[in-house]
């Protein structure tokens, strides 16, 4: 058997240039991604670039990409000399706060809904999700109202208590704990377990990752939080890192480094835990898309 | 995923859910005193907390603000009913109302579209990698996870007068103005600022959902003679239109209650180019303490919100699949 050359060549040589083909596909699909995410995150790297510059040179005319000196200092600065560290603090005791009450509401809530039969459950529930839907400025001005009344403006309590009973936990574990076999709280009640202990001992360990994952989206949309807090408080004393930066826009409106020093602490925990927590946040929209139909 | 049970348990019925009974609003006339079950008295307990919370700060507010839309209460006086003058206000004699709300409706628009456009675009760019899908997906979420008032700042920077964004305009020759300074690009400068902010969001989940379309199916229809092209739009696509569907939804919701960049960016300038409903809402309750006016207001963003998710529901018949 001959093989004839004129047959075999002209296949491998469009093979060959098939995979050529993929392979360069590949690289410019890479390539513009990368440069894509480049451009994303940028305003990362103008914010700190700009942190570091001297005010003067933040404001100077032809734009530098990169500082001309570095005052690293500024971060320092702006922690110590502008209040920034106290809005860190109010920062991390409001958000700590919320997500502490979230947790303990939802656990107790969500496992009434999951496993105890009471008359108007579902229809309960059915009102708790609907407020859902509510956006939160139609709640701002009465929120405000009480608050007012109360005297807890520019409280830590003013601050955590009205936002801290969002129905979304509740929904969230419920669904969690539904799907935790029912015979491990029955072997537990013929201990003489009661329903809390069972909550305690047995649900909460197991239903840790949805826990988890709660409490990271409710830490982090409370660090981000701004209109609730703005509304909440007055002046410097009890501001959060968003409204500090507002604050001195205006109060210091020249200030841009310091601005820009205090913009990066306030997204340090999100990008640290955006990166160190991607694969549980991944997961996490996962099965909240779920929701969705899925 | 499981589906939200809509079953009313029947008393005394067994764990066999098999035999619940279909949803029932139980408006059965009150039954003769008797002590509740103790499981009954359990779940109270356990549900007072956020009862509790829940009517405090949210049931209780829900309905004084409707109740404020209909009166004249400006913070000091005592307020009034005034019946629907505030809407009647809004929508005949309040020349700002109609921009607000046209400002509202634009970015919106303009917002979801992008937001969809751009996230599926960059979900299907992701998922069609075979290594570094993770780091993509961290860069895209990062801006998610910083305070939008943060990000909103550095932007600022940007678009500063003769700051970074004027440079590049002006090196590549493109004649526009300082964005913020313009009442035709301002809202374009906020679109941007807010798409840069959230857009991971959407590009994670629908890029997790592409992920799960099953491999064989794509296979069945590459052997079947599909070209990419066809692969997307006929398998992939509806595949994943039920978590398009939720984040459209779920985008929407959101976008017409934009905020946070227009505070820290525009304050609704310049003029009242960027104002919308959200500042709207604010300027007129916190800096004129206008309550009722404002509360009006956050009425009609609320129906907005309504219509739109309603909208929504009607039109997914036409373009969402579901497996089962």
């Amino acid at each position: 058997m001959t093989i004839d050359p004129a047959s075999r060549h002209p296949h491998s040589v469009s093979q060959h240039r098939h995979r050529i083909l993929r392979r360069v596909g590949t690289v410019v699909s890479y390539a513009g991604l990368s440069l894509i995410a480049l451009l994303f995150l940028f305003p990362f790297f103008w914010m700190v670039s700009n942190a570091v510059r001297s005010n003067a040179e933040v404001m100077a005319v032809p734009v530098r990409i990169f500082p001309e000196e570095y005052h690293w200092g500024t971060f320092v600065e702006a922690l110590v000399s502008l209040p920034f560290g106290i809005f860190v603090l109010n920062s991390f005791v409001v958000a700590c706060g919320v997500t502490a009450i979230v947790i303990a509401v939802s656990c107790l809530s969500a496992y009434a809904f999951a496993r105890l039969k009471f008359p108007g459950r579902e229809g309960l529930l059915l009102t708790y999700l609907s407020t859902l839907m509510i956006p939160q400025v139609m709640l701002v001005i009465p929120l405000f109202l009480i608050v007012s009344k109360l005297g807890w403006i520019n409280t830590y309590h003013g601050m955590i208590l009205p936002v801290a009973f969002s129905s979304f936990g509740t929904f969230l574990l419920r669904q969690f704990i539904l799907g935790i076999p029912k015979d491990l709280d029955e072997a537990a009640m013929m201990d003489g377990a009661s329903r809390l202990r069972i909550l305690v001992t047995v649900i909460v360990p197991l239903a840790m990752p949805a826990i988890g994952l709660l409490s990271l989206f409710t830490f982090i949309a409370q660090w981000k939080s701004f209109l609730w807090p703005l509304i909440a408080t007055s002046g410097v004393e009890k501001a959060t890192l968003p409204l500090g930066l507002t604050l001195f826009q205006t109060q210091q409106g020249t200030a841009w480094n310091y601005i820009m020093a205090g913009a990066t602490i306030s997204m340090l925990p999100g990008v640290v835990l955006a990166i160190v927590l991607q694969r549980v946040i991944y997961k996490g929209i996962t099965v909240s898309s779920g929701f969705g139909g899925r | 995923m499981r589906q939200l049970s809509l079953r009313q348990d029947l008393p005394r019925m067994e764990e066999d859910m098999s035999q619940s009974a279909v949803a029932e609003v139980s408006l059965q006339p009150a039954q003769p005193r008797r002590f509740l079950k103790p499981e009954t008295q359990t779940a109270m307990l356990f549900l007072l907390p956020s009862f509790l919370g829940f009517m405090v700060f949210m049931a209780v507010p829900i309905v004084a603000s409707l109740a404020l839309s209909f009166t004249n209460w400006q913070l000091i006086s005592t307020p009034s009913f005034v019946g629907f003058q505030n809407y009647i206000r809004l929508f005949t004699v309040d020349p700002a109302f109609y921009t607000v709300l046209r400002n509202t409706l634009f970015f919106a628009v303009e917002y979801l579209a992008l937001n969809i456009i751009v996230s599926l675009t960059l979900a299907v760019w992701i998922s069609s990698l075979k290594r570094g899908k993770a780091i993509f997906r961290v860069i895209f979420f990062l801006p998610t996870f910083t305070p939008t008032i943060a990000a909103s700042v550095v932007w600022l920077l940007i678009f500063t007068p003769d700051g970074l964004a004027d440079t590049i305009i002006r090196a590549l020759g493109l004649g526009l103005p300082n964005f913020l300074l313009s009442s035709t690009w301002a809202m374009q400068a906020v679109v941007l600022v807010t798409l840069w902010a959230n857009v991971g969001y959407n590009v994670v989940m629908f890029n997790a959902a592409l992920d799960l379309v099953p491999k064989h199916y794509l296979e069945a229809a590459t052997i079947d003679g599909a070209n990419a092209w066809q692969r997307f739009w006929r398998i992939r696509l509806p595949l994943i239109s039920p978590t398009i569907f939720f984040g459209t939804v779920m985008t929407a919701i959101t976008s017409l209650q934009v905020f946070d960049e227009i505070f820290a960016m525009t304050r609704g300038g310049p003029g009242s180019a960027t104002a919308t409903l959200g500042f709207a809402i604010y300027q007129k309750g916190f800096t004129n303490f206008q309550m009722g006016y404002a509360s009006a207001l956050a009425w009609v963003m609320f129906v907005m919100i309504m219509a739109l998710t309603i909208l929504q529901f009607h039109m997914q018949r036409k373009w969402v699949h579901y497996d089962d």
